[in-house]
């Protein structure tokens, strides 16, 4: 795997098309800023949202038991899954039950963390995904790169090759209205026809047992309210305690993700209709672990709206795919590490730590203070040796004043006399696109002390 | 009231003439400014690598350059930051965390701790501010653009004492410029990208100066304005506000 600056560094060959991805994801930064400068009390919005989620990680247990009693009550079958495969086999063993062939999925960041898809289709499973964008990507074998938009790193015009390519569409010159209406017409068919469901979850409501799924597309209603069987799939962070709480979420979600004041369809499960059979995969995969530790316990309090993706310099010029995880962009790079640290190990140092994604998160989950963090992890589990040296060098230096004054002298006076070709050396790195500083004859030192 | 002045490792070697418009500014102000002699660092580029245990002794030295005075004044808003939120790593006595209170980024000093509101100061150039994101978002200098209230610049109201000034709106008024410590180096393809971009908006606006609190933004930035001969300058913030032309 490419670490983030090798993808990202690929990603800015191109660098007109850096330019549109960034104004593109840009434009969803500044329409939530429109959005939510329209709630004065938007800072205690966010202040209760944290709170309340903070809340329910400290009492998850409880919670989760609450709302599998409550769900069992209302007839909902409830299970329990450790990790992505156990929750695979769960829903391949539902599905199997009822001979399903074919399958209707509405977005759910989780089935695609847990690797669904080609689980599923091992077993001659059809699953289509119905969300616009993780259609698209679906059609085009590629991963998200947002998690909300997940097809935003695609230009309308490709999307037109696309469907021409796998959907047998005319040429359309990437007609946007036309390229919905096409993937509508493809899609009304596998609803029609399809033998299950699958949602995700955003919100699962513990005192009533019922669960929120919030989309723009209405394809999480469409694919339910046609099928048979309902298979909802949510991590066990979902949670929150009372139906009240509800509205501080949906005030914060759709606008953090895009100014919209919320989504176009918050829709509210609670039992299964006549005739149908509703189930709740409740997984773990890896979450218990992050809330066992202090430092990243917080991290556990998204709720997916991608707010600090649209707004981090990073994201917006590498793009999802150069995080080479599930979940891109800086709650990525903090969830991530968690998952794998080796693997993973190069995200923490994706960042300025400008602290931009702090401040725009809506449950206020301290990202960069986090990135700082996982960087001292890592450096002390998988040292780069490179890095290691030079900071060995600094720490020597910055302990002893003298020793720092020669070091001053001597680096000076190299870049003073040394000539360019040999001062931009193929290892000197800064220097490849950017000039050095001029060396000053004195430093700020020796001219005090000189003065005084 | 003691003062001492912290000069960051990079403006001591690179930028000299910051730490001078720093001190003869604080001077100008009428403060009691010392500057200790066997400081160097403040441990943030070992720190910021995740090799913070590597960082612990110039922590120290730091303290132990710093705990007579009152207050430790930097024109650094990465390093203020550093001191304040990083230097939970040492055994926390009585010098370190009085230190951790009281050292401040020039701006906060003049604007927060003397409470100053005249500035002898002019310049007739047409200025874009650099917010400088440790300074801004870490020490909320100033109010991020991601945030819902009264918005609100410390550096900007210093600089529009500053006579004959023209100060430029930017189309992104606080995107980092990517210079992130090793990050300049580690990713470089973005840092550059970062740093190109934040140039075209101030060039675009028609800044002829870009100012910010932190020279270490500044140095990154020049290094590609020059590489790419571009028709804009960089000076500290401390340079503006001292400044009699
Ligand atoms: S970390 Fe915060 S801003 Fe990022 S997706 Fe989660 S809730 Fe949204």
């Amino acid at each position: 795997m490419l670490t983030h600056s090798q993808a990202a560094k690929e990603f800015n060959k191109d660098e007109s098309r850096v330019d549109w991805h960034d104004k593109a994801i840009w434009h969803l930064r500044q329409n939530r800023d429109l959005g939510v400068n329209k709630i004065p009390n938007w800072q205690q919005l966010r202040e209760t949202a944290s709170e309340i989620k903070l809340n329910v990680l400290s009492h998850l247990d409880t919670y989760l038991e609450e709302f599998e009693k409550m769900a069992l009550s209302n007839g909902v079958h409830v299970h329990w899954a450790l990790d992505g495969d156990e929750h695979n086999k769960i829903v391949k063993d539902i599905l199997e039950k009822h001979s399903v062939q074919k399958l209707v999925k509405s977005k759910s960041m989780l089935t695609e963390e847990c690797n669904l898809n080609p689980y599923l289709e091992k077993y001659s499973i059809e699953i289509v995904d119905t969300d616009l964008g993780e259609r698209i990507i679906q059609l085009a074998k590629e991963k998200p790169s947002h998690i909300t938009a997940p097809a935003i790193h695609k230009k309308k015009e490709e999307i037109d090759q696309l469907f021409q390519k796998m959907l047998g569409t005319p040429p359309s010159n990437g007609d946007a209205q036309f390229l919905v209406n096409a993937a509508r017409t493809d899609l009304r068919k596998k609803f029609l026809n399809a033998d299950a469901a699958i949602t995700g979850v955003n919100f699962a409501i513990a005192e009533s047992g019922g669960f929120v799924v919030c989309t723009n597309e209405g394809n999480a209603d469409l694919g339910v309210h046609l099928a048979p069987v309902h298979i909802a799939c949510m991590g066990i962070e979902k949670i929150i305690p009372k139906l009240e709480h509800l509205g501080v979420f949906l005030r914060l979600l759709a606008r953090s993700a895009n100014g919209q004041s919320i989504t176009s369809y918050s829709s509210h499960f609670f039992k299964p209709r006549k005739g149908q059979e509703m189930h709740i995969v409740i997984v773990d995969n890896g979450r218990s672990k992050q809330l066992a530790s202090e430092d990243f316990r917080n991290s556990l309090k998204c709720i997916r709206c991608g707010a600090c993706m649209n707004t981090c310099p990073i994201y917006r010029r590498s793009g999802g795919h150069s995080y080479g995880s599930t979940i891109p962009g800086p709650i990525g790079s903090i969830l991530s590490p968690n998952i794998d640290l080796k693997k993973y190990s190069s995200l923490p140092f994706a960042s300025t730590l400008c602290g931009s994604c702090t401040d725009v998160c809506p449950v206020k989950i301290d990202i960069h203070s986090q990135l700082y963090k996982w960087r001292q992890i890592i450096m002390k589990e998988h040292p780069n040796r490179v890095k290691q040296m030079a900071m060995k060098t600094n720490q020597k230096v910055f302990e002893h004043p003298r020793l720092y004054n020669i070091v001053g002298i001597v680096m000076r006076r190299a870049i003073k006399l040394l000539p360019k070709s040999i001062l931009y050396n193929k290892l000197n790195i800064w220097g490849k696109q950017r000039d050095l500083p001029n060396a000053p004859k004195k430093s700020f030192k020796e001219w005090y002390n000189e003065r005084s | 009231m003691k003062v001492g002045l912290f000069i960051p490792c990079y403006i001591d070697q690179f930028y000299p003439q910051v730490g001078v418009a720093t001190l003869e500014l604080l001077e100008k102000l009428g403060v009691n400014i010392y500057y200790p002699k066997n400081q160097t660092c403040c441990g943030q580029p070992m720190a910021n690598s995740g090799f913070e245990c590597y960082s612990k002794d110039t922590c120290k030295l730091f303290i132990k350059n710093f705990r007579e005075y009152d207050y430790v004044v930097t024109p650094s808003g990465s390093c203020a930051y550093h001191v304040r939120h990083h230097y939970n790593i040492i055994e926390q006595n009585e010098n370190v965390t009085h230190l951790r209170k009281n050292t401040f980024e020039l701006c906060d000093f003049i604007a927060n701790v003397m409470e100053t509101l005249h500035l002898d100061a002019s310049l007739h150039k047409k200025v874009g501010l650099h917010q400088s994101c440790h300074g801004l978002r870490g020490l909320k200098l100033g109010q991020g653009s991601e945030l819902v209230s009264e918005p609100h610049s410390i550096a900007e109201s210093l600089l529009l004492k500053v006579q004959g000034l023209e100060l430029v709106s930017l189309n992104r008024k606080d995107e980092c410029c990517g210079f992130g410590g090793t990050f300049a180096i580690t990713e470089e393809a973005i840092s550059i990208k970062m740093g190109k971009d934040r140039l075209t908006d101030h060039i675009k606006n028609g800044v002829e100066i870009i100012t910010a609190t932190d020279m270490s933004c500044l140095m990154h930035l020049e290094g590609i304005s020059k590489r790419n001969n571009l028709p804009i300058e960089v000076k500290h913030i401390a340079e503006i506000l001292n400044s009699q032309c």
